[in-house]
């Protein structure tokens, strides 16, 4: 057993965190600066009753994941930049067939092999639309390596809740940050299972296309010989070639998570009443925002902060609202300006959006944020 | 506040020591502290330096900005980070490895033999436990006594309470040479 | 649908056809050319099912994308359609995650191969507990006769219009040099063989590996002029000789050249779940649980354990067991 209060990284966090949300199986392939997640977990899965398997590739990791998860484990897979472009079109596969599973990035700075070792937080779009094809996915971003821990129980009870990949979007800051950690006992974390389907077997269909209930799913071997597919397919999960069909399919993968946004998104607010300028960020920058926004405060401005939990689904509506109100956003981010994109589309030229940029390697001066929010409150 | 940052070469346990003094911090002094270390390649062998930040209040900014202690136990890692310490910082090196230049008033240099210390514990490996009871002395971040709470699972068991020694040793010395610093005092 | 030329309607038919058990009669009639060897694979394959009486239910089977890949969505178990080539890793987690199941892939050349070619020699290394069947009919049928690693060097397809000039894979070879434990090679036309081999197969623990040379009558024969599924019958029966045991260094197929076929490896060695709990079982001892252990196993060792009978025998066990594979 893990001990309760210790100090450990980000990396090392997920592992338990996925550990007590009931996940006992993992697939991955080495790549810094996630390596810690497969490193932790092939030692501590087998003393849970669990299984570690280092694949040849990314892509094979991410399949038997998917494999695991219809053998009826809550499975994960952990990697970086260059892993998380190889697994995109099995990413696609686990959205399409509705398969519940976690994929920790831990971020690097890119393109391509770039920073390997220095943090990053540029594969946030690639979160969103890495996959070929209309699609939903959640992604969540730790902003501590106690978050790492708290966002990998949700995320496994997100997965599990709507059947859909979930994406823990965390960056080598986080990932190699030594903190106190608190692990509560295994009573006191709330943990979501499968909702396995209970009735006759004649009846069971792996899909169903409403667009806001998820299907109750069976295990492989529990004798319903179902049938899973990444074509568009029908509530049998048999293929169905039609343009209907496929509007049915992508519907429903879009609705079940639009229409529940509300449940599934969390987003930290400070100070947002009254404010003329919001800081938007996630991740490790939050922090560093948060420095800029104490100073700025010092100097008589009033700033709001928002902190995204929860970056996809996006919290468009919040960001409506507040652009009626406020003189404008600034959002700082580890890229060259990817959810600024979003808060500029919701946001629909209301107010001033000021993307802090930093291209990757480091985490921003906090002067540069506090410039920005200067300028904002112009 | 404090800033500090550990440097040396690797094999040093320089990591080590910065993650027993912030273990011993947010598990056994009450406080909030965050390690960061440079990592990859880097990190194999050749210059090591790991950070440390201690708050009263969750730390925010995760590296340091400018540093109020230098632990350097190499003489690369003098060169490289002496001139990022704040003024009027603590400055503390193994004497036999590191010959201090500058400006001798900017920073307090406090000179420590840890790699003799350490052979004289019984083996040169304790010279960080060394530097770190000094450290804990002169500085007064971390209490000695949460320092050796924090022990257990970041060194060998079988060779605990020789680190312990090697940590009172260093302790010791540190308490003579900065004219007692009381363990456990806040700067 | 006219009724008046059946015998029985179409309801009746489905339920009564001999394959009804082992087929998604619903999805009937499938998309295969006339001609074509994959239904023939299949149905052996549903014949060595029958014969092997294992419980259908504990039965997985996985395929990837391509003609081959199609067979998931005809079988009549949990069947999983996977991406183009990750038909291995799928059934390798599915395998892991509940080591009960037979997990079976089929697959086409050139998924297995080509873009999944990384897989199927890591899961042969592993000596991954899976039965993967290889449906080689030398070409993409579904993309319209492309050349795969296994077309013979001069063969004809639609991206080498002047002659295939590259060296194909023996794919034998590559299964028995990557670690194999079972490696057999048939032809469509030796029904009753590939039958035989699926069941022994389907008894053994381990990577088993059966490739089943079927013609493409609609692309590659045709586009050889190689006439029809006839022809290549013809071609098979003339042509395939079988030599039990040959050393795969030596069964290469060139084009329309001689085809050796039989059981070419079945060696007994620790699959990779075994190989996971001996080393555990030696490395932590007493205090590991063995992974994977299915409810019959558990129980058998309870019992074990009540009569007193030291249970760690179970553990150091390293050799194929061919009684108990359910």
């Amino acid at each position: 057993m893990p001990q309760p209060r210790r100090l450990v990284e980000g990396n090392e966090a997920v592992a338990e965190g996925a550990i007590a949300a009931g996940a006992r199986f993992f697939a991955g392939y080495p790549i810094t600066p996630s390596t810690e997640i497969a490193e932790v977990l092939s030692r501590r899965l087998p003393q849970v009753g669990g299984h570690f398997i280092q694949m040849e590739d990314e892509i094979a990791s991410i399949g038997a994941v998917i494999g695991a998860s219809l053998a009826g484990a809550k499975a994960l897979t952990a990697t970086s930049g260059p892993g998380f472009s190889l697994m995109q079109e099995s990413i696609g596969y686990a959205s399409m067939a509705q398969v519940p599973c976690v994929i920790v990035d831990v971020m690097r700075g890119g393109p391509s092999t770039g920073l390997p070792t220095l943090t990053a937080q540029q594969d946030m779009m690639q979160a969103r639309w890495g996959s070929h094809g209309d699609y939903r996915i959640i992604a969540l971003v730790p902003d501590s390596p106690q978050e790492c821990f708290d966002l990998a129980v949700e995320a496994f009870n997100l997965s599990e809740t709507y059947r859909v990949p979930v994406f823990i979007m965390t960056d080598e800051t986080v990932g190699h940050m030594h903190e106190k950690v608190v692990i509560p006992p295994a009573d006191q974390i709330q943990v979501v299972e499968r909702n396995w389907h209970k009735g006759p077997k004649e009846e069971y269909r792996p899909y169903q296309f409403t667009g806001k209930d998820v299907a109750p799913m069976v295990k492989a071997g529990d004798g319903y010989r179902f049938h899973i597919t990444g074509l568009t397919h029908d509530e049998r999960g048999y293929p169905a070639l039609t343009p209907e069909q496929g509007k049915k399919v992508v519907t429903h993968l879009i609705e079940k998570i639009d229409s529940n946004v509300d449940k599934i998104s969390r987003v930290e607010e400070d100070g947002i009443d009254g404010a003329d300028v919001v800081v938007i960020s996630y991740g490790i920058t939050s922090r560093i925002a948060i420095r800029a926004v104490q100073d700025a405060r010092k100097a008589g401005l009033k700033v709001g902060v928002m902190r995204l939990i929860t970056v996809w689904p996006f919290c468009e509506q919040k960001i409506r609202e507040l652009a009626g109100k406020i003189k404008g956003f600034v959002v700082p981010e580890i890229n060259y300006g990817q959810i600024v994109l979003e808060v500029e589309r919701c946001s629909a030229g209301k107010c001033k959006v000021i993307s802090v940029n930093s291209c990757g390697g480091a985490v921003h001066d906090p002067e540069e944020i506090l410039t920005a929010i200067k300028e904002a409150a112009k | 506040m404090w800033e500090i940052k550990f440097s040396g070469f690797g094999g040093q346990g320089i990591v080590r020591c910065a993650l027993i003094t912030g273990k011993a911090i947010s598990l056994y002094d009450g406080k909030f502290a965050t390690m960061t270390q440079s990592f990859g390649p880097e990190a194999r062998g050749g210059a090591c330096q790991s950070q440390l930040i201690i708050s009263d209040n969750r730390v925010l900014y995760p590296y340091c900005t400018v540093p109020g202690v230098l632990i350097a136990l190499s003489q690369e890692a003098f060169d490289l980070y002496e001139p990022g310490l704040g003024d009027g910082g603590i400055l503390i090196y193994e004497e036999e490895l590191v010959k201090p230049s500058g400006d001798a008033a900017r920073v307090k240099r406090y000179p420590i033999p840890a790699t003799r210390f350490a052979e004289e514990a019984g083996n040169r490996l304790f010279t960080n436990l060394v530097v770190l009871g000094f450290f804990s002395a002169v500085t007064g971040a971390c209490s000695a006594d949460a320092m050796k709470k924090a022990l257990p699972g970041l060194v060998p068991d079988r060779f605990l309470s020789k680190n312990i020694a090697a940590f009172d040793k260093g302790y010791e010395f540190g308490v003579a040479q900065s004219g007692a610093v009381a363990a456990g005092a806040a700067q | 649908m006219n009724d008046v030329v059946r015998t029985i309607d179409d309801a009746t038919f489905r339920k009564q056809n001999p394959m009804a058990e082992f087929l998604r009669m619903e999805r009937m009639p499938h998309i295969w050319c006339p001609g074509c060897g994959i239904g023939s694979v299949v149905t052996s394959f549903a014949e060595a099912v029958k014969e092997s009486g294992l419980d259908m239910d504990k039965i997985a089977v996985v395929s990837g994308i391509g003609c081959t890949g199609r067979v998931a969505g005809y079988v009549k178990f949990d069947s999983l359609h996977t991406t183009h080539g990750r038909a291995i890793p799928v059934a390798t987690g599915l395998k892991l995650a509940n080591p009960e199941l037979k997990v079976v892939v089929f697959s086409g050349d050139g998924d297995l191969t080509s873009i999944g070619g990384n897989h199927f020699i890591h899961a042969a290394r592993r000596n991954m507990d899976l039965l993967v069947i290889c449906v080689n009919n030398f070409t993409y049928g579904m993309t319209g006769g492309q050349m795969t690693p296994t077309t013979p060097t001069t063969a004809n397809a639609s991206t080498t219009p002047y002659g295939n000039y590259e060296y194909p894979f023996s794919l034998p070879f590559l299964a028995d040099a990557a670690g194999a434990s079972y490696v057999a090679r048939w032809t469509s036309l030796n029904a009753r063989n590939i039958t035989d081999s699926i069941a022994e197969a389907l008894t053994r623990k381990g990577f088993s590996f059966i490739e089943v040379i079927t013609p493409c009558t609609t692309l590659y024969q045709r586009r050889n002029r190689l006439g029809d599924g006839l022809d290549a019958m013809q071609y098979y029966h003339d042509d395939a000789d079988i030599e039990h045991g040959a050393d795969t260094r030596n069964v290469g197929i060139d084009y329309q050249g001689k085809i050796k076929v039989g059981k070419f490896v079945d060696r007994q060695k620790p699959t990779y779940l075994e190989a996971v709990n001996t080393h555990y079982a030696n490395v932590i001892g007493d205090d590991y649980e063995l992974y994977g252990k299915t409810p019959p196993e558990k129980k058998a060792e309870e019992d074990a354990k009540k009569a007193g009978i030291d249970d760690l025998s179970e553990a150091d066990s390293t050799t194929c067991d061919s009684e108990d594979d359910a």
